[in-house]
């Protein structure tokens, strides 16, 4: 599970930091989702990864920690995917209002010469 | 301490997020009288606030005025807000700022774009937030607060240039975030608790084969906030976003670059003081070596820019540099210094981002680019100015000059005004340590201060030159009281801040030596937990 899991965390960023640094806004979009994808992923995995353990005290069974996935990281994940989608949403709204304006998906809002 | 001194703490964050919610609730743009006060009353407000809490701090034995638990969680497992000395002054630095970008903001640019009011309280409260939280992740949470209204604010007005330059912002920002948020998830991983002052006492015990994923964590984190600070090579973004936000917004946002020193500085020095054993002063020589880099860039580019704005938003690069290169030093001294420096250039860059639009506002767009074209080729300007001698220079333009010249004065750090006791303040320290000989990184700073202090004067001198004297023929711009009183009030400051630098730099030594022997604030964080009666009841 832990090379899969490094596996597709090391992909996702590789191709969110090429996506980023493309010169069309779209592009960028996109590269910054990937990267958030592998952010959030990282998180879960600095909790260290556990199968079949609830992160959720069950009733009577409270005491021992090795029955229980760890919270935290989930709950920092939940808080990172609502911030990072509502920071895109807007990101988008930008990325529109740039097109309409200069008339162009270049991030420079110009064609570069070359 | 009263219970009501006690979430007066709590105000600076949840008063701008009601208020700001509650301008969307009455009908956001169709009332903007109504915003346009409450955003006042607000702000004025939160300088009432800030001024009790840092009184409260300052009588503070501790320099700790309280920790607020929220939900009454005891410390390590809960979010506490903490107001010691440093948070205070931040959170009535920011307020002052507020007051005067608002009241300036009344006269017209509030209309230039929807939702101004409740995105500047929206702004307030993550800024406030960021100040006052003892929590890692929390601050994270209050940063995307701020730079989400920040986003907003940077676009107001619109326009290809701004929204040009907001997307660069926002790319860059975002990315940082993403930086912030794998560093936070690293120290969590490896330390096992968010708390700030719970970090600093684990570190010391920590294990040689964690630090080095700590040392790393804390490495992204603080790329993430630099990326705020402005530092070199990661302020590419900041002169054109700040040369395009509208005036009022551009003066607040001088705060914002603050926040990023802010949080190096208080992470810094909580987590890597001289207690962390192995990991001790862990980056203090890049913050130092970026810091002086980020000075002679923002120096040159001040020299280098065309128009008053991007000089401006080289001076903040200047001001950030400053404040960094001295955090890294690590001496208690020069900190005291920083901190002084910081509170009088941070007024000046607010007044100086409110003037420009003034003195411009009788030019036609470009004049600057061409100015600077004709000394570039030589060319003489118009000859005939030499008749105009003796011409009475009418008042508004005199109040301006003025002005300006208080900007330059604190800018470059020239006496009489705040920014030369500033810069001497942290001369001295660096020449004079406590400790041992002076240091070679003292001996660098001296002379790239004093250079880009001449930088800046030199700048401005010319821009100035070119705004009142050069240009005879031009308009006398159509200034309103209420556009510049801010700008005059901020300049109040800062030769308030010059006649009582006496108080002023004692309470600034008072808090940097708090930050380097951070064992208060860490046992009035955690210790608040250890006050409570035995078994730990958790909130009911």
């Amino acid at each position: 599970m832990e090379i899969i899991l490094a596996l597709a965390i090391g992909i996702l960023a590789g191709s969110g930091v090429w996506l980023i640094l493309r010169p069309r806004t779209f592009q960028v979009i996109i590269g910054l989702s990937l990267l958030s994808y592998a952010v959030n992923l990282f998180i879960i995995a600095m909790g260290r990864l556990r199968t079949g353990a609830a992160p959720i005290l069950a009733a009577g069974a409270a005491g021992d920690p090795a029955h229980f996935a760890d919270p935290l990281p989930q709950a920092l994940v939940l808080t990172a995917i609502v911030i990072s989608f509502a920071t895109t949403a807007l990101f988008l709204v930008v990325l529109l209002a740039s097109r309409g304006l200069t008339g162009t998906d270049h991030v420079d809002g110009r064609e570069s010469e070359l | 301490m009263t219970r009501y001194a006690d979430h007066l703490m709590i105000a600076p964050v949840v008063l701008p997020m009601f208020v700001g919610a509650m301008m969307l609730a009455l009908g956001g743009e169709h009332r903007r009288n109504v915003n346009a006060a409450l955003n006042v009353a607000t702000t004025f407000a939160l300088i009432v606030i800030a001024t009790a809490l840092l009184r409260a701090a300052d009588a503070a034995p501790t320099g700790v005025a309280g920790v607020y638990r929220l939900g009454d969680w005891p410390a390590p497992f809960g979010i506490v807000l903490v107001v010691d000395r440093l948070a205070a002054v931040m959170l009535l630095l920011t307020s002052l700022l507020a007051a005067a970008a608002v009241v300036f903001s009344l006269a017209r640019w509030h209309r230039a774009g929807v939702l101004f009011h409740p995105l500047f309280q929206f702004l307030l409260m993550g800024i406030n937030g960021a100040f006052l939280t003892g929590d890692l992740f929390n601050l994270f949470v209050f940063i995307e607060v701020l730079l989400a209204a920040s986003y907003g604010l940077a676009l107001h007005g619109s326009g290809p240039g701004r929204v040009t330059a907001g997307l660069h912002y926002i790319v860059v920002n975002l990315a940082a975030s993403l930086l912030f948020l794998i560093g936070v998830s690293l120290i969590y991983g490896v330390s096992g608790t968010l708390n700030m002052a719970d970090l600093a006492a684990r570190i010391p015990a920590m294990h040689i084969e964690d630090r080095a994923l700590l040392e790393a964590g804390a490495g992204i984190l603080g790329i993430a906030f630099l990326v705020k600070a402005g530092m070199w090579p990661l302020c590419l973004w900041l002169p054109t976003t700040y040369a395009a936000a509208a005036p009022p917004v551009a003066s607040i946002f001088a705060i914002l670059t603050k926040v990023g020193a802010y949080i190096v500085l208080r992470l810094h020095l909580l987590l890597f003081g001289d207690d962390a054993g192995a990991s001790a002063q862990f980056g203090g020589e890049w913050i130092l070596l970026g810091g002086i880099a980020t000075i002679a860039f923002g120096a040159i580019g001040s020299l280098a820019s065309q128009d008053m704005a991007r000089l401006a938003s080289f001076s903040v690069l200047v001001s950030s540099g400053t404040v960094l290169a001295a955090i890294g030093m690590g001496q208690v001294g020069v900190t005291g210094g920083a901190l002084f420096y910081l509170v009088s250039s941070t007024l000046g860059l607010g007044a100086f981002f409110l003037l420009i639009e003034l003195v411009e506002r009788g030019r036609e767009p470009g004049a600057d680019v061409l100015a600077v074209t004709r000394e570039l080729y030589g060319e003489e300007d118009d000859p005939k100015e030499s008749n105009e001698v003796g011409i009475a220079i009418p008042a508004t333009m005199a109040i301006l000059g003025l002005a300006f010249i208080g900007c330059a004065l604190v800018l470059s750090g020239l006496p009489p005004l705040s920014g030369f006791i500033a810069k001497f303040a942290l001369l001295t320290a660096a020449l004079n340590p406590t400790t041992g000989a002076v240091s070679t990184a003292s001996w660098v700073m001296l002379p790239v201060l004093i250079l880009s202090g001449l930088a800046a004067l030199v700048a401005l001198t010319r821009a100035g030159i070119r705004a009142f004297w050069a240009s005879a023929d031009r308009a006398v711009p159509r200034v309103r009281l209420i556009e510049v009183a801010p700008v005059a009030a901020l300049l109040l400051l800062c030769v308030i801040q010059t006649i009582q630098a006496g108080p002023i730099m004692r309470f600034m030594q008072a808090t940097a030596q708090s930050l380097h022997t951070p064992h208060d604030y860490i046992r009035g964080v955690l210790g608040a937990a250890a006050e409570r009666p035995a078994g730990l009841k958790g909130p009911t």
